[in-house]
């Protein structure tokens, strides 16, 4: 028996080992290339290290201070915008009869679920029109249409994860609806709301298509930098807008189980 | 009565900003599918059947390709992370799975792009390690680097879901099975897979509609010929301002997409009644 387990941790570490190179090579790979000078088929690593890419990225000239700004502007105002919106509609899913309440859930799926390329054409014509095409304003609009389904499945689920007694008591000592809201559930919701932030916000942050025909080239986000960079075979510019898109995603993956409960996972899409 | 109303103005506003910016458009581009200069007719689709009938083949197959992988290795993962036995092996592959889901698409194609190439990352260490010669050596960017970079991408998150609701199983049953004998396989697939293929089933259905809106991806690693439909809409656009063939294309993954979105609302109508 003891043998038996004794020759487990073979398979194990191998398989730990491949996954661990299957998720961090490439990983490394990007980072190689944020300090490659030079580096050519068939050196394994690159031949000369330095900085000089960085400087090029950070100096006056190159935009990618402005985009790293625009970005996060961009998605801080569609984090507010989403929350303002899904707050009281995913009270509602959770917790009040609704009429067609899943087809209500479901159509929030539909800027998921249809190709959006067609569409973010149209509303840039739209935007034309109305003078909202190439500012921050639509870009908003845009994402916070594209990250509901986030901020609403999951609110919904974070409400229906807080146990309906605690209001229902609050009720009956005399709490009003609005106070029973603010006091109890909200409290209780709150990690829930923060996971469905951070989801939105890394939703906006990580948006191409829709900021490419609505925002470019007056409100140029990370995104549009590094596809600019990367298409014009510049390889080490496009690592370094990378990586600084990397950086926020890496540390909120970090914390997001702290938010995440499984209760509230469970209930997700229900 | 008074609360139904009161539910309905609470969801409104968040409804009519999907109606305004998606469901507006969205029926903008498929009015725009059948015009034909000034008039309607169906020249846009027989158009786009004769350009890219191939790249729609290909599209479902790789979106399908991945999805079945998907749900393969979050299954694999969720339930070692819920029946594993060794502590720090389990500890391990929890730190380890999540480290792709937040990453950008537009990351994970140029990440990938340098990494899959054929003089990229991984081929110089194959070669440096002997395994293979520079000669042998292929690039995967074509279908097989999409495939790779949408399971590399989307495997996290379906695992997160799956995961969470495998943690929140009775584990009553787990442990009685076990007790019986029963192997962990077995227990994974007779008695935890059919508990939670609601969740498996959401979590696949999302990462499908987002495989197939994707356009950095395919755009990044496989623009040439056949590729995904998104490139191809993005090309009517750019280079032929071809706005007519574009909101075709754009129809025809529409009602791809919108028969996995009827599973989803079969499944949902099934949990309600």
């Amino acid at each position: 028996m003891t043998a038996h387990i004794d020759l487990w941790w073979l398979p194990r570490a191998f398989i730990l080992g491949l996954l661990a190179f299957i998720i961090f090579g490439p990983l490394t790979n990007l980072l190689l290339w944020t300090v490659a000078e030079k580096w050519y088929f068939p050196h394994m690593l690159p031949l000369e290290y330095g900085f000089t890419f960085w400087q090029r990225v950070f100096s006056p000239r190159g935009n990618a201070m402005a985009s790293l700004m625009t970005s996060i502007v961009v998605a801080t105002l569609t984090v507010i915008a989403s929350l303002v919106l899904a707050i009281p509609a995913g009270y509602a899913l959770s917790r009040l009869k609704l009429p067609f309440r899943g087809l209500i859930l479901l159509a929030f799926l539909i800027p998921q679920a249809f190709p959006n390329l067609p569409v973010y054409v149209n509303i840039a014509r739209f935007f034309y029109e109305i003078g909202l095409n190439g500012t921050i304003a639509g870009v908003v609009m845009v994402h916070v249409t594209h990250g509901l389904v986030y901020a609403v499945w999951i609110a919904t689920a974070a409400f229906s994860a807080v146990d309906i007694d605690l209001e229902e008591a609050a009720r009956s000592i005399g709490a009003g609806p609005l106070r029973a809201f603010r006091d109890v559930t909200l409290p209780l919701a709150a990690p829930g709301l923060m996971a469905s932030a951070i989801f939105v916000f890394l939703e906006s942050l990580d948006e191409f298509t829709g900021s490419y025909f609505v925002g470019a080239p007056v409100v140029n986000t990370l995104p549009l930098l590094l596809y600019t960079a990367g298409s014009g075979g510049n390889y080490q510019i496009a690592s370094i807008t990378a990586l600084l898109l990397l950086v926020p995603s890496i540390g909120f993956m970090l914390v997001v189980e702290r938010f995440l409960r499984a209760d509230v996972l469970s209930k997700v899409g229900h | 009565m008074q609360t139904r109303f009161l539910a309905l103005l609470l969801v409104l506003p968040a409804l009519i900003m999907i109606v305004l910016f998606f469901i507006v458009p969205l029926f903008a581009s498929i009015l725009g599918a059948f015009e034909v200069g000034d008039s309607f007719g169906l020249g846009n689709f027989s158009k786009s059947f004769d350009l890219y009938s191939k790249d729609m083949i290909f599209t479902v197959v790789i979106v399908s390709i991945s999805t079945v992988l998907i749900g393969l290795l979050s299954i694999a993962i969720g339930g070692y992370l819920t029946l594993g036995e060794n502590p720090r092996s389990v500890a391990i592959l929890r730190w380890l799975y999540r480290w792709p889901m937040f990453i950008p698409f537009i990351v994970v194609g140029q990440v990938l792009r340098t990494f899959l190439a054929k003089n990229g990352l991984m081929n110089n260490i194959l070669v440096s390690l002997g395994i293979l010669t520079p000669l042998q050596t292929t690039g995967f960017l074509d279908w097989r680097g999409i495939v790779i970079a949408f399971v590399w991408k989307q495997t996290p998150f379906v695992t997160l879901l799956v995961a969470g609701a495998m943690a929140s199983l009775d584990r009553s049953t787990i442990e009685a099975a076990r007790n019986l004998g029963a192997s962990r396989l077995r227990i994974l697939i007779e008695i935890v897979v059919p508990q939670i293929s609601g969740t498996l089933l959401v979590g696949l259905i999302l990462s499908f509609v987002t495989m197939m809106s994707v356009l950095s991806v395919p755009l990044m690693i496989n623009a040439q010929s056949p590729t995904m439909l998104t490139a191809d809409i993005a090309f009517r656009i750019n280079a032929h301002g071809d706005y007519g063939v574009a909101n075709a294309l754009g129809v025809i993954s529409l009602l791809l997409t919108a028969g996995v979105a009827l599973i989803y609302l079969r499944q949902t109508m099934k949990d309600r009644l």
